[in-house]
C-alpha cells in the first residue's frame, strides 16, 4: 500500500547540509499500521510529511498504491493521503465551525453532498448533532481532536497519517482516541502510519515499529519483539528501559554540547 | 532538624469568583510534607497546578485562597502579605515550569539571570554572583560552566535549558521545591537525566519536593508519596511503588487507560467519571 525507497530530506548545501530523513526506506501492508518513534529531531515527522507529499523537494521514491508520486500530486492522489496533527489546539482554524471546516475539504475535492457527508462523519467520530456548529474554542481537547480526524476522515482516504495525536490529550482522553482510530482503522480497512514519542502507545496501536534517531530509521521490529526487549539497538533498549518510569541506569548524565 | 514538618496544609481552599457562582478549583486540600519527595498527580483542571500556585502565593486575583492552616517552614502562609510573599520566594520555596523557553529570559544570558538571582537574595558584589553562579551550572553537570554562562536561552537545548533553571532555582538555597511538569517538553531520555540531577541536589541540600506531573508512572516512580487530584479534592494517597496496588476507582481508571507495552487489548477501557468522586 505504502513504500518507501531511499527517502532523503536535506536542507542547506555544503557543509552546512543537514539531513533531516537519510536514506529512510519501509513498507507498509494494506490495512496495516506502522509505527514510528524517536525523539524530537530525529526526523520521524520528516518523514510523515515527505509521504504527505508537504516536502516537495525530497528525494527518493514514495509508492502509494502502487504508483510512483512525483513533485506534483494530482487531486485524487491527495484525496488517498490524510493527515491528523498533534496539536487540535493549533490545526483547526479557530474562526471557522465545525460545519465549515468539515465542508472546505468537500468543496475542494467537489465530492459533494456535503450536508449528509458531515453528518455521518461526525457519527462515526462520536460527536453529535450539537458539535456541528459550534467553534474549536467551544470544544474540549478530545472533541477537537475527533474533530480533526473527521476532517481526514471526510475525505474517505485509504491513508491516515497521525503525527503524535494523542500527546496534547490527558491519558482518559487518549485511550478514548486510541480506542476511536483503531475502530475506524477496522471498519475502513485504513493503513495507519502513526508518529509517536511514547512506545507504549505505538505498540498499542501499530504492529510493526521503526526507531528514528538523527534521521536514519536505525531499527524495524514488531511490537511484540518490542514488548518482550528484543531489540538490537543499543538507543532503542535505552528508549524501552526510559518508558518504564524513573530509572537512574536509564539517566546516565551525557552532556551534549548545545 | 526538627521533627516539624517543612510544609502544613489544613483545607486548603482557593476559589475564583464568577457570575454563574463561584468555581472551586482547590477543596479542602490537606497534607503534610518533610524532607521528601511529594508527586502530586491529575489530569487538566485537577486542581494540582493551582496547589503549587497556592503555596507560592501565586494565586491571581480575584482567585481567592483560603485554609485553616498553611504554614512553611514555621512561618504562617494564610496572613502573609505580597511583600512577605516576595521575600519568601526564591529564599525558602522555589518552582520550576514546564517549558524553559517561557520562563527564562530572552534577551539576558542565562548565566546572568542565574547570577542575578544571586544578588537579589544576597545582595552580593557581581563577582561573587557570577562566581556562585559558575558554581551552581557545574552542581547541575554542565560541564564547560564558563561557555554556558554566555549563552541565551535560544542557544541551549530543553534539558540544558531546564537544569538551567534549576541551578538559578536553587542558587537562593531554598528549603521548598515545587516542580510544575518539569520534564514534560523533554524527550523522555533527557527527561530522566533532568530528574536525576534534580533528585541528587534535593537529597543532597536536604530540600522538599512536590512533582506536579499527568504522568503517573513518572511520579509513582521518583516520588516517595504520590497525591492524586480530582476535581480539586486529594482522592488517594499512594506510597511510592505501590500505584498498582491503588483502590480508588478514578486511579485504577486512570492506570487501566493507559496502553501498556507487552499487554495488547484491542479496547483501551475508558473512564467512567463519577460525580460523586468530586463531591468525596
Amino acid at each position: 500500500m505504502l513504500a518507501l525507497e531511499h527517502v532523503t530530506v536535506s536542507y542547506g548545501t555544503g557543509l552546512g547540509r543537514i539531513f533531516a530523513a537519510s536514506d529512510v526506506s519501509f513498507q507498509v501492508e494494506e490495512g496495516a499500521s506502522f509505527g514510528l518513534v524517536g525523539e524530537s529531531g530525529s526526523g520521524k515527522s520528516t518523514v510523515l510529511r515527505a509521504i504527505a507529499g508537504l516536502i516537495p523537494h525530497a528525494q527518493g521514491r514514495v509508492i502509494l498504491a502502487g504508483r510512483e508520486m512525483s513533485m506534483r500530486r494530482s487531486t485524487a492522489e491527495r484525496k488517498m493521503v490524510q493527515m491528523v496533527f498533534q496539536d487540535p489546539y493549533g490545526s483547526l482554524h479557530p474562526n471557522q465551525t465545525v460545519d465549515q471546516t468539515l465542508s472546505m475539504p468537500i468543496a475542494i475535492h467537489k465530492l459533494g453532498d456535503s450536508d449528509r457527508r458531515i453528518s455521518s462523519v461526525l457519527r462515526e467520530v462520536g460527536l453529535g448533532r450539537e458539535h456541528r456548529y459550534r467553534y474549536p474554542h467551544q470544544l474540549s481537547g478530545g472533541q477537537r481532536q475527533r474533530v480533526a480526524i473527521a476532517r481526514a476522515l471526510v475525505l474517505e482516504p485509504r491513508i491516515l497519517l497521525l503525527d503524535e495525536p494523542t500527546s496534547a490529550l490527558d491519558v482518559s482522553v487518549q485511550a478514548e482516541i486510541l480506542n476511536l482510530l483503531a475502530r475506524l482503522r477496522r471498519i475502513h480497512r485504513l493503513t495507519l502510519l502513526m508518529v509517536s514519542h511514547d512506545l507504549a502507545v505505538i505498540a498499542h496501536l501499530c504492529e510493526r515499529i521503526g526507531v528514528m534517531s538523527n534521521g536514519s530509521l536505525i531499527e524495524l521490529a514488531t511490537a511484540d519483539a518490542l514488548a518482550s526487549g528484543k531489540v538490537s539497538h543499543g538507543y532503542t533498549r535505552q528508549l524501552l528501559r526510559s518508558n518504564r518510569g524513573f530509572d537512574r541506569s536509564g539517566a546516565e548524565i551525557v552532556d551534549v554540547t548545545s | 532538624m526538627s521533627d516539624a514538618p517543612l510544609l502544613t496544609l489544613r483545607n486548603l481552599r482557593v476559589t475564583y469568583p464568577g457570575d454563574e457562582g463561584d468555581f472551586v478549583a482547590v477543596r479542602n486540600v490537606s497534607f503534610d510534607l518533610g524532607r521528601e519527595r511529594l508527586g502530586i498527580v491529575g489530569e487538566s483542571g485537577s486542581g494540582k497546578s493551582t496547589t503549587g500556585r497556592a503555596i507560592m502565593g501565586l494565586v491571581a486575583s480575584p482567585g481567592i485562597v483560603e485554609a485553616d492552616e498553611m504554614r512553611l517552614a514555621g512561618k504562617d502562609l494564610t496572613s502573609l502579605s505580597e511583600r512577605g510573599f516576595r521575600r519568601l520566594r526564591g529564599k525558602k520555596v522555589a518552582m520550576i515550569l514546564q517549558d524553559p523557553k517561557y520562563s527564562l529570559d530572552p534577551v539576558m544570558s542565562v548565566g546572568q539571570q542565574i547570577a542575578e538571582t544571586h544578588r537579589c537574595h544576597f545582595r552580593s558584589s557581581a563577582r561573587a554572583a557570577q562566581e556562585a553562579a559558575l558554581e551552581m551550572l557545574a552542581a547541575v553537570h554542565i560541564r564547560d560552566p564558563d561557555r554556558v554562562y554566555a549563552l541565551y536561552p535560544h542557544q541551549v537545548s530543553g534539558g540544558m535549558g531546564q537544569r538551567v533553571m534549576i541551578a538559578m532555582m536553587l542558587i537562593a538555597g531554598p528549603d521548598l521545591l515545587i516542580a510544575d511538569e518539569p520534564t514534560s517538553a523533554l524527550d523522555v531520555t533527557v527527561q530522566h537525566q533532568v530528574l536525576a540531577i534534580m533528585d541528587d541536589l534535593v537529597r543532597s541540600r536536604g530540600m522538599g519536593l512536590i512533582l506536579i506531573s499527568h504522568n503517573l508512572h513518572l511520579v509513582s516512580s521518583f516520588c516517595d508519596r504520590v497525591l492524586v487530584m480530582y476535581g480539586g479534592r486529594v482522592v488517594e494517597t499512594c506510597m511510592s511503588g505501590q500505584l498498582s496496588k491503588a483502590s480508588h476507582p478514578y486511579t485504577r481508571g486512570l492506570l487501566a487507560s493507559l496502553p501498556e507495552l507487552g499487554r495488547r487489548r484491542a479496547e483501551l477501557p475508558q473512564l467512567q467519571r463519577d460525580p460523586a468522586w468530586a463531591e468525596g
